[in-house]
Parts: C-alpha cells; sequence; structure tokens
C-alpha cells in the first residue's frame, strides 16, 4: 500500500523529472521578467466575500478542466495504448444536459443542481461507454473509435438547448464556478483536489492501478492471469466519463452559460499533452496520474506567462508548440539515453539499478 | 421490350412532373427557395432561420423550400436542385464568397429572380436583384460614437477580438482601431479570444494582475462580454451604469440585454438578423431598391435608455 502511494505522488523522481524541470524554468523565467508576476493579493469580489487573487491563483484555478480530464485520460492511455479524442465534445453535452436539467426544473437550489449533475453524470458515462465498447469490445483504434464522438459531440450538444447560449444564474451556481462564500481559494480548485483524493483512494482500496498497468502493457497476458482486459478498458473510459461531466460543470458554472461551440474547445489536445508531459507513455502501461496533474499546470503556466507578456493570443499558439516540442524532445527515450552517456558511464549504470529497483 | 418500359415510364415522369409544376403554379403562392446556414451556427442564425420561416409562411401567400449548410458546394448544390424544382425566388446566405458565378447565370437564365441577404457573394451585381446585409463597420462606428458620447476623462480600453479575419471583427475592430491610432483613446490591451468566452475572461483576468488601469471593455460578442464581467466580479470591480468599468457587448441576446436592464453593462450593438421583410416587401413590389446593396437598419442600445420592450422586440434566443 506505500508503494501505491508513493507511485501516485511521486516517490521514485523519474517519470517526473521532466514536469517538475519545466514548472521550475517557468517560475524562474518569471522572476527574472517580473517578480510581481508571483504576487497574491487578499481582494473582496462583487458579493463582498475576501478572495485570493493573482497570477498563480488564476493558473491553478483555470487549469482545473485541464487537470481533472488529464487524471481520466491518464487512465485511458494506460489501458488501452491510445487516447480519447472527444473529451471536449463530450464535455459540451455533459454541460448542456446539466443546463437543460436546471432550465426544465425552473428554479435552481441545491436539490436540482445536484440532480443536474448527476444527469450529466450519467449521460457522460454513457458516452464513455460507448467509446469504451468500440475500443475494448471492437478493437478499433482509440482515436478512430473517438474520432465519431469527437465529430458528431457538440452537434448533439447543439440539440439538447437548441441553438442560443442559454444562461443560468444563481448563486449556488457561481459558488461552483467562482467562489463558496467564505472561502479564499476557488472551487474549481478545491474540486481538482478531491478528484485527486477520490482517485488515490480508488487506488488504494481497489487493485485497479495495478490490472490497468498490466492491461496496458501486455493484454494477453493479463488475461492468462485471469484479469478481464476488456472490462478494465471498459471502465477507464466510463471513469474518463465522470471526469468529463465535472470538467464540463465547472465550465458551465464559471460563467452561468453554455456555448455548445466554444465550452473546453480544443481540450483533448491539451489534455493529451499533459498526460505526455507527465512522462506517461502514450503506448500504454506504466503511468503516474501526478504527473499528469503537473503536465495540466505546466500548460496553463505557460498560457498565462504568454498572456501576462501580452503576447497576442493567434501567436500564443505558436510559442505553446516550441516549448512543448522542446519538453517532449528533452523526455523522449533517444534523447534521456544519450545524455545518460554523457554524464558519465557510473551515472548511468547508477540510474539503471534505480529504474530497475523502482519496477519491482 | 425494355427500352420501351423505361422509355414509357421516363414519359410518364415527365408528364407527372409537368402536372405536378402546374399544380404548385395553380395555387398561386410565391415559390421561395432559400439556401441559408444551419440554425446550429449560433443564436444569429437561429433567429434568422424563424424570422424567414414567419414571413415566407404560408399565411403570407408563400410557399417556403429551404436547404441549411455550412458547405459551399452542398449549398451550390442546394441551389441547383432548387432551380431545377423551379421556384420563383431564390434566396441565398452564402458559406463562401466564392464559386456562385454559374449557379447564379443558370438562374438568371431560368428567370429566377435571386436576393442575397446576410452575406455578400463575389458577383458581377446584374446576377441578383438586391443583398441585404449587415454593415459591420457601421456597427462598430455606432458603438465607438457611443462610447465617445460618454464624455470620460481618460479612456482606458481592454479590447477583446472575435475570429480574426471574420466580416463581425473585421468591422468592429476598424473604428475602435482609428481611436487607438487618433490617440483618443489608450489600448491596455487587444487579443483576439476567437469567440470563446473562458478565453476572454483569461485575457481580463491578466490585465487585472498585471495591475493595469482600465475604464472600457469593448468585447465583439456577448458571451466574451459575460466572460469578461466574470473576471472583474471575481476581483470585486464594480462596472455597468454606476460602476468603475464600462461593459460594451454586440449580438442583443436577450439575456445579454437584460444584463443591460439591470445596469450590469452599459451597451450593447445590435447585428440586426432580420432581412425576410425587407426582401418580402421587394418582392411583393411594396418597396423599391435604388441601390443594389440594402444595408439593414441596426440600433445600438444604451443600458439608460433599455426597455422590456426593446428585449422583446429585438433581442435573440430565449
Amino acid at each position: 500500500m506505500k508503494k501505491t502511494g508513493k507511485r501516485f505522488f511521486g516517490g521514485g523522481l523519474g517519470q517526473l523529472t521532466i514536469p517538475l524541470i519545466a514548472i521550475a524554468l517557468l517560475v524562474i523565467f518569471n522572476l527574472f521578467r517580473d517578480p510581481s508576476f508571483f504576487s497574491i493579493d487578499l481582494s473582496h469580489n462583487s458579493d463582498g466575500n475576501i478572495v485570493l487573487a493573482g497570477n498563480l491563483i488564476s493558473i491553478i484555478n483555470g487549469a482545473s478542466e485541464l487537470a481533472i480530464l488529464a487524471m481520466g485520460m491518464t487512465l485511458v492511455t494506460a489501458a488501452c495504448g491510445g487516447q480519447d479524442i472527444s473529451v471536449g465534445a463530450a464535455a459540451a453535452i455533459a454541460g448542456s444536459v446539466f443546463v437543460k436539467v436546471l432550465k426544465t426544473a425552473g428554479h435552481i437550489n441545491g436539490g436540482t443542481v445536484l440532480l443536474a449533475f448527476v444527469c450529466a453524470c450519467i449521460v457522460a458515462m454513457l458516452f464513455g461507454t460507448f467509446n469504451g465498447v468500440l475500443v475494448a469490445v471492437f478493437k478499433i483504434q482509440p482515436m478512430i473509435a473517438t474520432l465519431i464522438l469527437y465529430t458528431c459531440g457538440r452537434s448533439i450538444a447543439y440539440w439538447i438547448n437548441g441553438g442560443a447560449t442559454p444562461t443560468v444564474s444563481s448563486p449556488i451556481i457561481s459558488a461552483i464556478g467562482s467562489f463558496i462564500p467564505g472561502i479564499p481559494i476557488p472551487t474549481p480548485v478545491l474540486i481538482v483536489v478531491l478528484m485527486a483524493i477520490l482517485f488515490k483512494l480508488l487506488f488504494h482500496f481497489t487493485s485497479l492501478e495495478l490490472f490497468t498497468q498490466s492491461v496496458g502493457i501486455n493484454g494477453s497476458a493479463a488475461r492468462l492471469n485471469g484479469i478481464n482486459a476488456t472490462f478494465i478498458k471498459l471502465l477507464s473510459f466510463i471513469i474518463l466519463g465522470v471526469c468529463v461531466c465535472v470538467a464540463g460543470s465547472i465550465g458551465v458554472s464559471r460563467l452561468g452559460l453554455i456555448n455548445h461551440e466554444t465550452l473546453l474547445l480544443d481540450i483533448e489536445m491539451d489534455t493529451i499533452l499533459a498526460v505526455a508531459i507527465g512522462g506517461n507513455s502514450l503506448g500504454g502501461g506504466r503511468f503516474k496520474i501526478s504527473g499528469s496533474i503537473i503536465g495540466a499546470y505546466v500548460i496553463q503556466m505557460l498560457t498565462i506567462t504568454l498572456y501576462a507578456m501580452k503576447v497576442s493570443s493567434t501567436d500564443v499558439k505558436a510559442y505553446k508548440a516550441i516549448v512543448i516540442v522542446l519538453l517532449v524532445v528533452i523526455g523522449s527515450p533517444v534523447v534521456k539515453e544519450k545524455f545518460s552517456k554523457l554524464v558519465g558511464p557510473n551515472m548511468y549504470r547508477h540510474k539503471k539499478a534505480v529504474v530497475k529497483g523502482g519496477e519491482e | 421490350m425494355k427500352k420501351l418500359t423505361s422509355l414509357l415510364l421516363v414519359g410518364l415522369l415527365a408528364v407527372s412532373m409537368v402536372f405536378a409544376g402546374c399544380g404548385g403554379k395553380k395555387s398561386g403562392a410565391i415559390k421561395v427557395g432559400v439556401v441559408n446556414n444551419p440554425p446550429s451556427e449560433s443564436g444569429y442564425r437561429e433567429a434568422n432561420v424563424k424570422d424567414m420561416e414567419k414571413v415566407f409562411s404560408a399565411e403570407n401567400g408563400y410557399e417556403l423550400k429551404t436547404a441549411y449548410s455550412l458547405k459551399n458546394d452542398e449549398q451550390l448544390q442546394a441551389a441547383q436542385g432548387f432551380i431545377t424544382e423551379g421556384v420563383d425566388y431564390l434566396l441565398i446566405s452564402a458559406a463562401e464568397t466564392t464559386g456562385w458565378d454559374e449557379v447564379l447565370k443558370k438562374a438568371k437564365e431560368a428567370g429566377i429572380k435571386v436576393y442575397l441577404f446576410d452575406r455578400m457573394i463575389d458577383v458581377d451585381e446584374s446576377l441578383y436583384e438586391a443583398a441585404v446585409v449587415s454593415d459591420m463597420a457601421k456597427e462598430g462606428e455606432t458603438a465607438v460614437n457611443w462610447l465617445l458620447s460618454q464624455n470620460l476623462d481618460t479612456y482606458n480600453v481592454i479590447h477583446i477580438q472575435g475570429a480574426m479575419g471574420s466580416d463581425a471583427q473585421i468591422g468592429r475592430t476598424g473604428a475602435l482601431d482609428a481611436q487607438f491610432a487618433s490617440g483618443k483613446m489608450n489600448k491596455v490591451v487587444q487579443q483576439t479570444a476567437t469567440w470563446d468566452e473562458a478565453e476572454a475572461k483569461k485575457i481580463v483576468e491578466s490585465v487585472i494582475n498585471s495591475g493595469e488601469d482600465f475604464n472600457v471593455i469593448y468585447a465583439e460578442n456577448d458571451g466574451m462580454a459575460k466572460g469578461a464581467v466574470a473576471a472583474l466580479d471575481e476581483n470585486g470591480i464594480t462596472h455597468g451604469v454606476d460602476g468603475k468599468v464600462i461593459v460594451m457587448g454586440f449580438d442583443c441576446n436577450k439575456w445579454a440585454l437584460r444584463e443591460l436592464l439591470a445596469g450590469k453593462w452599459n451597451y450593447d450593438g445590435q447585428c440586426s438578423p432580420f432581412q425576410a421583410q425587407i426582401i418580402s416587401d421587394l418582392i411583393q413590389g411594396k418597396s423599391t431598391n435604388s441601390s443594389k446593396k440594402i444595408i439593414n437598419e441596426e440600433k445600438g442600445f444604451d443600458a439608460k435608455t433599455l426597455t422590456q420592450g426593446d428585449i422583446d422586440t429585438y433581442g435573440l434566443g430565449e
């Protein structure tokens, strides 16, 4: 059990080296550029609550949806050796269901919000199951299988609410999307922490982590050992469905508005990127959810840094691409190996021993 | 024998079609074929499609046929189909400005009159009767003139743009750019959020975090204005009629106009989707056009003068 904890929060730093270096570099860069970048202020929001504000808060808050999706995506990646590219579209569907239920209920209170969330969750899990069945039962390449929902997802979201951008406004919705009165930390951040704890508990009390890894490394060997590979793969997609619903609901609550065309647009690519930056093998097998979470914050920190530098938002993507190419290349096995040889054969042998130890 | 049967069948088909055609004509309804973008495109398009259906209804003496697509080639095929079917009028809001020459020539040969609405097409003026369009540059000018009439001591503007290169973005940016160039207004930041609400919020957040002063938010649509306002609210910056920051949006969604009515926003510029009545009047000869390009009258609403009646009449969506 101790080992599980280690794996999750990065006992053996190996896999987390690259994302942590990336964060460190961004921090150093910003310290040189403008030390006030990291200042955090206490201010009053328009409801009169004391809240935290500053770039750092913007980064941690803004990356919430991405971090939550990255957790689920890590599991799918590890089990299936492929990625789900429909998460953005599915989140638009979940968000639309969330709003539709609230609109149909007429009045917004704790009960209806919970009902809306549960309905959205069920729908998202159904779409997750759809993807999962295509991948696990029909053995379709994950990217192709999820391409279907990627293509039609936002149209489905449109059918649910019909065209215009419906709005919902209520103190409860804004409490979910921004701040709970009396708590200065943005609620989405708290939800990320909650989700991370849930994943940790899931791995703590079940053998899901081990099973997922073995299915990802070698499906037939896992099957011979009595693990139902199909079920594990399907389960990973259903868990991702829950993450999609949470992310979609946060996205809607932030603004009290659902725009099926722009809600979490292009987030699937950032999500896959977060998994990759986190040092997880995109071909399945070994994984660390903590890596993906850090990856999500790296991406968001990069975006906010570029905004703070007043880089035009059309150019932001290009600059992001440059940094990410560097990160991915540095993290690639070829470069790692070259680097170890360069540092010295002793160091290399030592590293190898550590890796072996970690795998035992 | 087989050939004979097929010939007979074709003959029958032709005869039945002629009869069908006659039947249509006899009913006296004016046949209108509308080629448009699908209502799912935006709140604007949804209102546009509903307006078309309302004006060109059977009660008003029309027989309406519609085809919706975001793709130019599918729209071309649909227009071709309407010409073959033999409509009296063809109304087009094209996905792209090019590729329409052939089809419009065929329409002209068949004696079908063409009206363009919402979007212009790159063809010779002789190929269509009239084009009823919005003047996005004028929308921008109206908004900026309103802003100037507020007589602020300084104008420190956060400018959130739509998808770069779109008609709406170019038009709504132009007038403000002129003010930045003349030095009358200061550009705090000018960024595109590509119509994305969440992106708009991030842009405003980064300005707030940098500590720079601003007193105007000029967002090129309602959704982005809402995103910007969310950032203001989280940081306790007042906005609207009695607030520190002036909030401006475009498109006149009903929910946005309600924000105006509540005094939380200051201005919303209209982009009218209601071209159907103008075209109907032209078809029925109730009005004539001196120029081929007809600019659809558009308004800008001030939070101080807006009424519930305006929201019911001009608001889009629910």
